[in-house]
């Protein structure tokens, strides 16, 4: 299907501040950027110091993107750096973005959501939103150039009463309380899985007031001691592992390493978790099962990039350097596509100083790009190094962290591996071993598995993983649901 | 200080504006402006609004960002909306929704969607 040349109605986007933007045309020298996270923020400023004109479209009331979430401006939180790592850093770069709100080179639509990019017939680009509660008001901005900063979402990979509720991401949990300054409901909350998300989760729900049942990360001693030793020439994230660690000793949080969750209980909610010791290979400790009692269940399995409006405009998705898939981009961050930029976790889960490295070296490449000129290297090169070294320490984190070898075999015949189509592993299992499906597209096809809803975003890892295939992110046309009466609006058909 | 439990807002010393009621089927609920469908619900020890169209499980928050579509809702006779995504307005009615959201019959035409493929 292919949904180039749809004309929007155009509305005149209204700015963050209430200001009016000149009818969606970003006008010469114009870049959209997609994303409002910290790589779109460091571009858009970078980009706008240099005369370029931003367009910063997000979906999000306030820009921060997830790891910058913040409550409504009307609560007027006046220790907002508390639930934050970073803050001041984020004020500066806030501080730059609005000076250049009020003085017009950046423009930012706030609550738009974008569903797909396309090449202007050898012009530019245009970038298709939806805004409005209901998210069926149609919008366009052009631009010569547009920013990939899409940032990234939770892995999470099944296991029996994972569909219960009160079963929540890591990541989700923290945007619940960094947004709406709310707790799950209930007394206990256990935080699981695996990663660098993990501590800092912990640590946020207990300082604003949650019980923390355990931190159950699945990653042994070992490992962690091996990452630890490895991650010596990066002192400063070795302190901040150690803050949250003496967070966590503080507010009395029992932290399980080697430890994983392999089922949650409850009929119509949760209510207890069961946790076991995992041996060396990854397999369950036979005799080591213990049952905690909890309401909320905040787990994560590490973060996976959004590639879904790189991959529908055409843009190489690979492999990083340093774990997992992203956008393929070069020292710059431009895509394999003329005039299409990413950074930040779209191009390869690194966190959120990572993600403004690279932003700022897309913002100055964009500006200079635009002009036809060589980016100063000489102007990058602070950003450059510190993109350098943030790789390489992600690296490390990706050799460390990671689920269990074995996590597939624990998923039971009747465990939901895709939420939304409510497809069980058996239906999985047999569409393999039956049927003789050899990839996640056959599995698709045969079981629905990834049809539902979220497009697989969700499910495909842990479909994958049951079926023994590979994985890798799927392409999609839209980047989001959109109403077909939107799509239905194409050039020459009826206004 | 200890004695009294800590809350977010608390943590954070937030001063939310005045609150404003909406409704969940029919309920009574209180919220705060600026605050998703989704938190209005948890701060009301709601947990799930939701079940699913096979096997009538019910569901709630699960992402939290928009990404998994777990947590739909119908407010304002509007089905399928992300509880996570959409912000409370005063007297806002927020429907638990069965199924494929549709069984109120309302705006469900006008509410197709396209996913890809």
């Amino acid at each position: 299907m292919r949904v180039a040349r749809v004309r929007m109605r155009m509305r005149k986007p209204v700015g963050s501040e209430g200001r009016q933007e000149r009818g969606g045309r970003a006008g010469a020298g114009a870049v959209v950027v997609v994303g409002a996270g910290p790589a779109g923020v460091a571009a858009a400023v970078c980009a706008a110091d240099q005369g370029v004109r931003v367009v910063l479209v997000d979906s999000a009331v306030r820009a921060g993107g997830q790891f910058y979430r913040q409550p409504d401006a009307r609560w007027g939180a006046r220790r907002p750096q508390v639930l934050h790592h970073g803050w001041r850093t984020w004020q500066r770069l806030t501080a730059r973005l609005d000076a250049h709100l009020a003085d017009g080179q950046v423009t930012h639509l706030a609550e738009r959501h974008v569903w797909f990019v396309e090449r202007a017939g050898g012009d530019g680009f245009v970038v298709h939103a939806l805004g409005g509660s209901g998210q069926d008001r149609p919008e366009t901005v052009r631009g010569d150039a547009v920013l990939l900063a899409t940032g990234a979402y939770e892995k999470v990979l099944p296991f029996p009463g994972w569909t219960l509720p009160g079963v929540v991401t890591a990541g989700g949990a923290q945007a619940m309380l960094k947004g709406g300054l709310v707790l799950p409901p209930g007394r206990t909350v256990v935080v699981a899985g695996t990663g660098p998300l993990l501590m800092p989760v912990a640590a946020g729900l207990a300082a604003a007031g949650a019980r923390v049942g355990a931190l159950i990360e699945s990653a042994g001693p070992g490992r962690l001691a091996w990452g630890a030793a490895k991650v010596a020439g990066h002192p400063a994230k070795l302190a901040e592992g150690a803050r949250y660690a003496a967070a966590l000793v503080w507010r009395g949080v029992p932290v399980r390493t080697g430890h994983a969750v392999v089922a949650a209980h409850g009929s119509v909610r949760l209510e207890a978790v069961t946790v076991a010791a995992l041996d060396a290979e990854g397999r369950v400790r036979a005799g080591t099962g213990r049952r905690i009692a909890c309401d909320a269940l905040a787990v994560g399995h590490g973060l996976l990039p959004h590639t879904g409006l790189a991959g529908a405009l055409g843009c190489r998705i690979e492999e990083t350097a340093y774990g997992g898939w992203g956008v393929a981009v070069d020292g710059e961050q431009r895509t394999d596509l003329p005039g299409v930029w990413a950074a930040g976790e779209a191009s390869g889960v690194g966190g959120a100083e990572l993600a403004l490295a690279e932003g700022e070296i897309a913002g100055r490449s964009i500006a200079a790009r635009l002009r036809g000129r060589e980016p100063d290297r000489r102007g990058c090169a602070a950003a450059a190094g510190t993109r350098a070294g943030l790789r390489a320490f992600a690296r490390v984190i990706d050799g460390v962290y990671g689920p269990p070898a074995q996590w597939a075999e624990r998923v039971g015949d009747d465990t939901v591996v895709c939420r939304c189509e409510e497809v069980p592993a058996s239906a999985v299992r047999s569409a393999v071993a039956g049927l003789g499906a050899t990839d996640l597209r056959s599995v698709k096809l045969l079981t629905r598995a990834g049809m539902g809803w979220c497009q697989g975003r969700v499910c495909a890892p842990g479909v994958a993983g049951v079926a023994g295939c590979a994985w890798s992110p799927a392409s999609r046309v839209l980047a989001q649901p959109v109403p077909l009466a939107v799509l239905a609006r194409e050039e020459g058909a009826a206004p | 200080m200890r004695l009294r439990r800590t809350t977010p807002q608390g943590l954070v010393r937030a001063r939310p504006g005045p609150g404003f009621e909406v409704t969940l089927d029919g309920r009574p609920v209180p919220a705060l402006p600026g605050r998703t469908v989704a938190a209005v619900l948890w701060e009301a020890g709601v947990v799930a609004w939701r079940t699913t169209r096979d096997g009538g499980r019910p569901r709630g928050v699960f992402c939290g960002i928009g990404v998994c579509f777990d947590c739909l809702v119908t407010v304002n006779d509007r089905p399928n909306q992300r509880a996570c995504l959409v912000t409370v307005s005063a007297g806002d009615a927020i429907r638990t929704q069965e199924g494929v959201g549709d069984a109120g019959g309302s705006g469900a035409d006008a509410d197709a969607e396209a996913g890809g493929e």
